[in-house]
């Protein structure tokens, strides 16, 4: 049993895109965690909730409409933050609040729940077909290609956006590129971990890889180490005792970091953690 | 001589006050500018429209010779070290990754080692950023501002908070900057003695401009340096 799930083609689409998830989660996660925007995936997570309900709706493919309604939805909430001087955490809050109303009203319209909406409130990282697979590893590649590219860009401006400024980063367009970025991450992972967990993701691996990591690239690769075991154990553990992928996902990552928390706890970790 | 700043009848002004009222002076290449003013003078806001983070102002401000509102190619030449850096304290960044920020071109390794080894913070390169002194932080933000070479560098009260030993290291880099890498630096300070002994021009803000010269004119004549205490003590009271 424990090896021959090894040879069944589903469980090879779901550890390659549950990895390439895990890389891109991590990797845009961090930016996020450093901007004190921990909670903002959790925000478009629940703004894509109502676009998967209009494409479920409108017979369109679900995650078209998550993808075009979550990321407009958070550019135009990062717009209206900076516009009218609204703190993050109360616009993350709108924006949660508004997606997840828009995508219950038109639930009840379009006559109640189904099996399709539960798939994507938590995650069916075993039914990924081979075309949402090309789809995860293309967007994964071309995210990362951005991010190395812009690589000082987003550091600099995460580190702090005055300075970055003054040295002629163009801040402002970088932080509607990383929204950009968290949107299509965090509709690309929903089939991962689903609408309602994918914050952990984003936040957990990170948070516990920057009690680890000195430099940021060190950090980063800390931060996809931890994620790709979380993922690729929950996956495999899930299908073996046969429970739900997207929390035992989770749960390996907060024991990675239960278990930080102890090794920092005994004085284990070096200074600066 | 080259003119490096031009600041031309610059007013800013809050809804309720007026931050800076009608200050024009200017900088020349290779000048060693001390800016003295009490709390609340204005230097901090002056600071932040010379690099365009406030572009509310009346006047002109001009870096070699255009107007800053035209072009904000200058800021390339400038090298600007704030008064306390704000930034996570747990951030995952190395020295050398901070360093390296302030690079706008390709990475020349070598200058980045050599500017480490001037500063004194070679060794710290792997250590993170948060968890240095604050003497040695604003070190690695110098080396930051240098890293391309600037031909100005804006500094803001930068030794506030920093231990006396790491203050006199930093002013001796400073003037080395500056005599021997002819290096125009504009510099905000608190310290009347540190301005004496390293610049050689002073300006004397608050809120207007009610001094700006060589800086032996301005120590030299006891009513000018009397007057700027009391003012500056004033300030301090009414803080208090």
């Amino acid at each position: 049993m424990t090896f021959e799930i090894f040879t069944f083609s589903f469980m090879h689409r779901a550890i390659i895109s549950g990895i390439a998830i895990a890389i891109l989660c991590s990797v845009v996660g961090l930016f996020l965690v450093l901007r004190r925007y921990s909670l903002f995936g959790d925000a478009i997570a629940h703004s894509s909730f109502g676009g998967i309900a209009l494409g479920l709706m409108a017979g369109i493919y679900p995650l078209w409409t998550a993808y075009g309604v979550s990321i407009v939805s958070a550019l135009i909430m990062t717009r209206i933050k900076d516009r009218f001087n609204i703190s993050g955490d109360a616009s993350i809050a709108v924006l949660l609040s508004s997606g997840i109303a828009v995508g219950l009203v038109i639930i009840g319209l379009s006559g109640g729940f189904t099996l399709d909406i539960f798939s994507f409130l938590f995650g069916s990282i075993l039914l990924v077909s081979v075309n949402d697979t090309i789809l995860i590893l293309s967007l994964t590649g071309i995210i990362l290609i951005v991010i190395l590219l812009l690589y000082r860009q987003l550091l600099y401006s995460t580190f702090n956006e005055e300075q970055a400024k003054v040295s002629g980063v163009p801040v402002e367009k970088i932080n509607y590129l990383i929204v950009f970025m968290a949107g299509i991450t965090v509709v690309t992972s929903i089939q991962l971990v689903g609408v309602l967990l994918i914050s952990a993701l984003f936040v957990i691996p990170n948070v516990t890889a920057i009690m680890y990591g000195k430099g940021f690239k060190q950090t980063v690769i800390i931060s996809m180490s931890f994620s790709i075991f979380s993922v690729v154990a929950g996956i495999l553990v899930s299908y073996i005792f046969d429970i739900t992928p997207a929390g035992t996902i989770v749960l390996f990552a907060i024991g990675i970091f239960a278990c930080t928390m102890g090794i920092k706890s005994a004085g284990l970790l070096s200074r600066h953690n | 001589m080259l003119k490096v700043v031009e600041i031309d009848h610059l007013t800013i002004e809050y809804p309720d006050v007026k931050a800076i009222d009608d200050v024009s002076f200017t900088v020349n290449q290779g000048d060693f500018l001390g800016i003295i003013g009490p709390n609340g003078a204005g230097k901090s806001t002056l600071f932040a429209s010379m690099l365009s983070l406030n572009t509310k102002y009346k006047g002109t401000i001009k870096f070699f010779s255009t107007d800053i509102r035209k072009s904000k190619n200058y800021l390339k030449e400038i090298g600007y070290v704030p008064q306390k850096p704000i930034f996570e304290k747990n951030f995952p960044a190395t020295v050398n990754d901070v360093v390296k920020m302030g690079l706008q071109k390709e990475s020349d390794e070598n200058k980045i080692d050599e500017i480490m080894q001037q500063l004194w913070i070679h060794e710290l390169s792997e250590r993170r950023i948060g968890e240095l002194s604050g003497g040695q932080q604003q070190r690695v933000f110098i080396a930051k501002a240098l890293v391309n070479n600037p031909k100005v560098l804006i500094l803001d009260e930068p030794v506030t908070g920093i231990d006396q030993q790491s203050i006199d290291l930093f002013y001796s880099i400073l003037k080395e900057l500056n005599s021997k890498q002819n290096i125009t630096i504009i510099w905000s300070s608190h310290d009347l003695d540190a301005v004496n002994k390293l610049a050689n021009h002073v300006a004397c803000l608050n809120r207007t401009l009610f001094f700006h010269g060589e800086s032996d004119d301005f120590f030299e004549n006891d009513e000018l340096v009397k007057q700027y205490s009391e003012a500056s003590m004033q300030e301090h009271m009414h803080h208090h």
